[in-house]
């Protein structure tokens, strides 16, 4: 937790990225891609399927590296080895399916490869803490839950999105990925991940959504920027467009 | 099974290394602890190559462990053949440290008037243990991730690979343990022990309510399971009825266990 203790106390969390190139054999997923992202802001990445969004996002959460380019935190360059890494530098993601596992219940799920240790010879969980933490958590984006013990299943699509990014800033993130946090929920669940995404920007997080729903991403959004076969065709503020110009663009 | 993982190998383990302990204790001057440890070490390397094989390559551990299986089977009886010329080797009794051994994990102790073999003692301890590891324990959590979903568990920064390795060596382990509670008791080992002793894990594992596909699953589901399979083995014979029935009743229990785990998974959506 080195990293973020230097460098996240700043009230403006920034990832720049320079001149991003990617290729899959002969497949040029992405060619020189620079966007920056600051704290409190909403930043959306649209795209349609297979326009080189998921290999953005699998960069900057640390699942690839990037052939060529700079990729910078807070003013210093970071080459992430593994998702593990950029999360202890304080960039976490919620994937749309992966965010969490069903079967289990819900605060081992919320300390999924954080357990709170209680003894530190035999690596014993801390159960109430786990269960007591999961509780207060949930409660802060309006989720009350009796028991934690049930298991995640039981949760509404919404509920499980909503556990994954109070997971994810329980344990540090001041810059949060979302992939296609609502895509698969009902309008009555998207709602509710909605307000609670756009909360984020009061706890002055640095948000970057990745979405193919441009009504919804206009509604929240404060900057877009608008990927195509792997190419930044687009970058606007939220008083310089409408939803409509960016559907246009991203139909051409 | 809660990993997701299968280990069919432990029968010829149990059998390996009953004759690695026995061939090692009779035939050179070790002694039996220190042939016991010798075979430990080579028991655990097994296992970690089991683990290995099944993470590097990505296949099912269910096709890996079947060879290896046949592989640990076939060295087994080859190398005491040609050792000993047979396949039953005995005369642990004499040797040197064969007493404290048997002390350990053999003996009987005395409750009111009642023998009980040591045996016991050990199963609950094993029982508390793994209780304690897979319910209390960070370990615990990240096996039942890993066995759930294995790319979720790796996002979320658990060292998958070393979880599913470790644990083919901890089955390794077991099936050594095992086969030094069998040596101490006959007094000498057989190549074929241990045969169809994976089907028996397997079976007591399903009946105490483990999902086949990893996940989800209990310790003392499993115990439970492995005292159903005894007590039906033993009173199947009581209940008066022909004890070529005992392996029908078990397959019918087999399938029917998994068809209710069937309905529970159902149960919960998922």
């Amino acid at each position: 937790m080195a990293f973020l203790e230097r460098n996240m106390l700043t009230n403006n969390n920034q990832i720049v990225l320079k001149n991003i190139y990617k290729n899959f054999g002969n497949i040029n997923a992405l060619k020189n891609i620079s966007m920056s992202t600051n704290s409190g802001k909403i930043h959306c990445i649209l795209g349609d399927n297979g326009a080189g969004k998921s290999t953005l996002v699998n960069i900057v959460s640390g699942v690839f590296r990037a052939d060529q380019g700079k990729y910078v935190v807070n003013d210093d360059e970071v080459s992430f080895s593994n998702p593990r890494e950029a999360i202890e530098a304080g960039i976490s993601t919620v994937y749309q399916n992966l965010a969490i596992i069903p079967i289990m219940n819900i605060y081992r799920n919320f300390f999924l490869g954080n357990e709170p240790i209680h003894n530190n010879y035999l690596n014993m969980m801390d159960k109430e803490f786990a269960i007591d933490t999961t509780k207060k958590e949930l409660r802060k984006f309006d989720i009350s839950i009796d028991n934690p013990k049930r298991s995640a299943g039981t949760l509404s699509g919404g509920e499980r999105q909503i556990l994954a990014i109070a997971r994810a800033l329980y344990f540090g993130a001041k810059i949060l990925i979302l992939d296609e946090p609502t895509s698969a929920l009902g309008v009555k669940e998207s709602n509710k991940v909605v307000e609670q995404i756009i909360q984020l920007k009061n706890k002055n997080i640095n948000v970057i959504l990745v979405s193919h729903n441009i009504d919804q991403a206009f509604m929240i959004g404060d900057k877009f920027f608008i990927i195509k076969n792997g190419e930044l065709v687009g970058e606007f503020d939220k008083p310089d467009t409408s939803a409509n110009k960016l559907r246009t663009i991203l139909e051409k | 099974m809660i990993s997701g993982e299968f280990d069919l190998s432990i029968g010829s383990l149990i059998g390996f290394s009953g004759m690695s302990v026995t061939l090692l204790t009779t035939e050179t001057n070790l002694g039996m602890p220190l042939a016991s440890i010798l075979t430990l070490i080579i028991v655990l390397f097994i296992g970690y190559c089991n683990g290995i094989t099944v993470v590097k390559s990505g296949l099912p551990s269910f096709i890996i462990t079947l060879g290896s299986l046949f592989v640990i089977r076939g060295i087994t009886i080859a190398v005491s053949k040609i050792i000993t010329g047979r396949t039953q080797v005995g005369g642990l009794e004499e040797s040197k440290g064969y007493g404290i051994m048997s002390t350990i994990f053999s003996n009987s102790f005395t409750i009111s008037g009642t023998d009980f073999p040591i045996s016991i003692l050990w199963w609950l301890f094993f029982g508390v243990f793994g209780y304690l590891l897979l319910k209390h324990s960070q370990v615990g959590n990240w096996i039942f991730a890993t066995g759930a979903s294995k790319e979720s568990a790796e996002l979320m920064g658990i060292p998958v690979h070393n979880v599913r390795t470790s644990l083919f060596m901890l089955t390794a382990f077991c099936a050594w343990f095992i086969a030094i509670t069998q040596i101490t008791t006959f007094g000498g080992a057989d190549v074929l022990r241990g045969e169809q002793k994976e089907f028996i894990a397997i079976i007591a594992v399903v009946i105490g309510g483990t999902l086949l596909t990893g996940g989800y699953g209990s310790i003392l589901g499993t115990m439970i399971g492995a005292l159903i399979f005894g007590i039906v083995k033993q009173g199947i014979i009581f209940a008066g009825a022909d004890a070529d029935w005992f392996q029908v009743f078990m397959g019918a229990m087999l399938i029917s266990a998994v068809l209710v785990n069937g309905i529970f998974r159902k149960k919960y959506a998922y």
